[in-house]
């Protein structure tokens, strides 16, 4: 072992054997590393550019049509309008208008000298079209009205606000709680909050959903959002780690001066955790824009109140036929979440590794 | 997990303080945690013991005067449906497909946005970060369009290729491909794990390895792997769960079938679970398939926990 490792750091010292060559060496790797990631990052985001490009086209896409959003270029010749073909000729390729189809000779117009139409021999058949760059902003106002969008939207967000605030206060509360208090059996009950990540809802869902629809819940937000106000096991353990690290020599110094513990969490606590209550908010927000089971079951006769996830659900289920109606809708969908997050992630992975390498 | 769990009695400093101090400490305590603990109650524990008890009846959402107990009745039809059977295995297919590659792809992009040799580590990682943010429903609304055989992006490119494209979505033995491939778009989470996880790793460690001679090979299985195995394992107990509770994605492609898909081929247990209790309104008997997920949940998660002594590396242990 010990006569490998020398022969080992003997190679090492050889081969680069000038500092030009190990920047070489160096620049090479960075510049394929670099390109490897590149293709990889394109290939995984591609499915958002099939989103944007079929968004962008136009409703009827004929088969000869190329995949960005085009369509044929025409030439108006005494108030018609023609298809502009690429035509072989013995002087090269010309861009001409068809006006008279035949199956062995054709009529053709060149738009720079409309004035003599020129007889082709050929088939016209077997010409490829030219195509414009023609990009259908109308698609997104079209789905945005067939599917009420902003009426969507606005639900979508007053859930996820309503509910966040219900989170973020209860959770913090919860949190304080087991992270400043000698309570007895308080680990005991820390474990009963942390078994409840691993509890599927499903074991609650028939009998709570029993119960709202017997109080009249269902097709109200109510189910929905009350739940939020009595805090959640992810939120409560990052809050609380967090917490913990907080030095407990300035609350105490907070209580000698005479402060509450409401005060204290208030004033000393909250403004040092500010990080982690912005990560709790952010994922509570974007899992609220995700929910979709349940407002599908809670909401199933109150359309006017459904959010984005189960408005767009069942648009995409009668609408499959038009792709660039549906994903239109997927990029409205989708551009409130990315801006905010491209606003607020260092918030966002802070908070993903607190909760996930701690443990 | 077990970790932290203990650490919470540790702080206990003055033991002679008054008692009335002490008891007003646990009152205000308790006043905090009042909002959980009323939480727990309402919303976890009193409908987990009526879901029990409704797994016993014949519950039916239409008819909710005829709800009698009916013995074991649900549970001795739970055990011969072939719906049941047909969901188990499929959630367990795609658990057995799905988690190694929502486990591999994600340490791969760790390791590549974490070379010392990418340049823009941060942009890259932004962006392999992004799919997260895209709403779930949009997201698979967005695959499923890619993924389409006539005007999809995949099969496009593949047929550029020369390859033939399948039909991604109505061929029965693609399914669970076609799940798991929509699945890479929601890794974003376990990058950033472990990621940290990754450069949580002493450097000390590796330098100590290439002294004495060790390949990239053997210092990624002897060193990095291990070290960042907490992070595979709580990961793990993560993607088990999320297995069972998996609906989103089958609902919204095959929306025709309640989420069932061709030939049943999408019919996940929870897809199955609300086939039977909001399109058939049997309330007992999906009371009773919930508690049976949540028993097979967590006989699994208790199996995972007992295998992790085995190879789960913690650094704070001997």
């Amino acid at each position: 072992m010990v006569i490998k490792a020398n022969k080992m750091v003997g190679e090492r010292r050889i081969a680069p054997s000038s500092a030009l060559a190990r920047q070489m060496r160096r620049m090479l790797l960075v510049g394929s590393i670099t390109l490897f990631a590149t293709m990889i990052v394109v290939a995984y985001l591609m499915p958002m550019g099939y989103a944007f490009n079929t968004a962008l086209r136009g409703k009827n896409i004929e088969t000869d049509a190329p995949f960005w959003p085009a369509r044929p270029a025409t030439y108006t010749y005494q108030g018609e309008e023609y298809d502009i073909y690429i035509v072989p000729t013995e002087q090269g390729e010309q861009r001409w208008a068809l006006i008279k189809k035949g199956r062995e000779k054709s009529t053709f117009i060149d738009p720079e000298n409309p004035e003599t139409p020129i007889e082709w021999n050929g088939r016209w058949r077997t010409l490829d079209r030219v195509w414009t760059f023609s990009p259908q902003w109308q698609n997104f106002k079209e789905s945005w009205n067939t599917i009420k969008f902003g009426r969507l939207f606005l639900n979508t967000f007053a859930i996820a606000f309503i509910g966040m605030v219900g989170t973020v206060v209860s959770s913090t509360l919860v949190a304080y709680g087991f992270s400043r208090f000698r309570i007895p059996g308080k680990s005991i009950l820390f474990m009963i909050l942390m078994g409840t990540i691993i509890l599927p809802p499903q074991v609650t869902l028939v009998p709570t959903y029993t119960i709202y629809t017997r109080i009249g819940w269902t097709n109200t937000w109510l189910p929905l959002l009350v739940p939020h106000f009595f805090a959640n096991a992810y939120n409560v353990f990052l809050l609380r780690q967090f917490f913990m690290g907080i030095p407990r020599e300035m609350d105490e110094a907070a209580m000698i001066d005479g402060a509450g513990p409401l005060r204290t969490l208030i004033s000393v606590v909250i403004p040092q955790a500010k990080p982690a209550i912005i990560a709790v908010s952010l994922f509570h927000f974007f899992w609220a824009w995700n929910d979709f089971f349940g407002p599908l079951i809670y909401l199933t006769a109150r359309r006017d109140l459904w959010p984005i996830s189960v408005g767009m659900q069942a648009f995409n289920a009668l609408y499959a036929s038009q792709p660039h109606l549906v994903q239109a809708t997927t990029v409205m969908a989708m551009a409130l979440p990315l801006l905010i997050f491209l606003l607020a992630q260092r918030f966002f992975m802070q908070g993903v590794v607190m909760t996930g390498v701690e443990k | 997990m077990a970790a932290t769990l203990q650490s919470s009695p540790a702080r206990q400093p003055a033991r002679r303080r008054p008692s009335r101090l002490a008891r007003r400490e646990r009152n205000w305590g308790l006043v905090f945690l009042a909002p959980w603990i009323i939480g727990f109650c309402l919303f976890f524990a009193a409908p987990m013991l009526a879901s029990l008890v409704f797994s016993f009846t014949n519950y039916n959402l239409l008819k909710p005067g005829e709800t009698s107990f009916i013995g074991l009745e649900n549970w001795r039809r739970m055990v011969n449906d072939p719906n049941v059977r047909q969901s188990l295995g499929v959630t367990i297919r795609f658990l057995l497909v799905s988690v190694p590659v929502a486990m591999a792809v994600p340490l791969g992009l760790a390791l590549l946005v974490n070379s010392r040799y990418l340049l823009g580590k941060h942009i890259f990682r932004t962006l392999f970060y992004m799919p997260m943010m895209v709403p779930i429903v949009a997201g698979t609304m967005i695959w499923q369009g890619v993924l389409n055989t006539q005007s999809g992006w995949l099969n496009r490119i593949l047929g550029a290729l020369g390859l033939p494209g399948p039909d991604w979505i109505n061929n029965p033995h693609l399914v669970i491909p076609t799940l798991t491939l929509i699945g890479i778009w929601g890794i974003g989470n376990t990058m950033v794990i472990m990621l940290a996880g990754l450069q949580n790793v002493p450097t000390e460690l590796y330098d100590a390895a290439l002294v004495d001679g060790a390949g990239p090979f053997y210092r990624f299985f002897k060193i990095t792997l291990p070290l960042i195995s907490p992070v595979i394992f709580y990961n793990l107990v993560l993607a088990m769960i999320g297995a069972f509770q998996y609906f989103l994605q089958p609902f919204v492609i095959w929306s025709s079938t309640n989420g069932a898909g061709p030939n049943n081929a999408s019919l996940f247990y929870m897809v199955n679970l609300y086939r039977e209790g909001w399109a058939y309104y049997q309330m007992g008997y999906a009371s009773t398939l919930a508690w049976a997920m949540f028993f097979v949940a967590l006989l699994v998660t208790v199996a995972l926990f007992a295998t992790a002594k085995r190879w789960v590396y913690y650094a704070g242990e001997k």
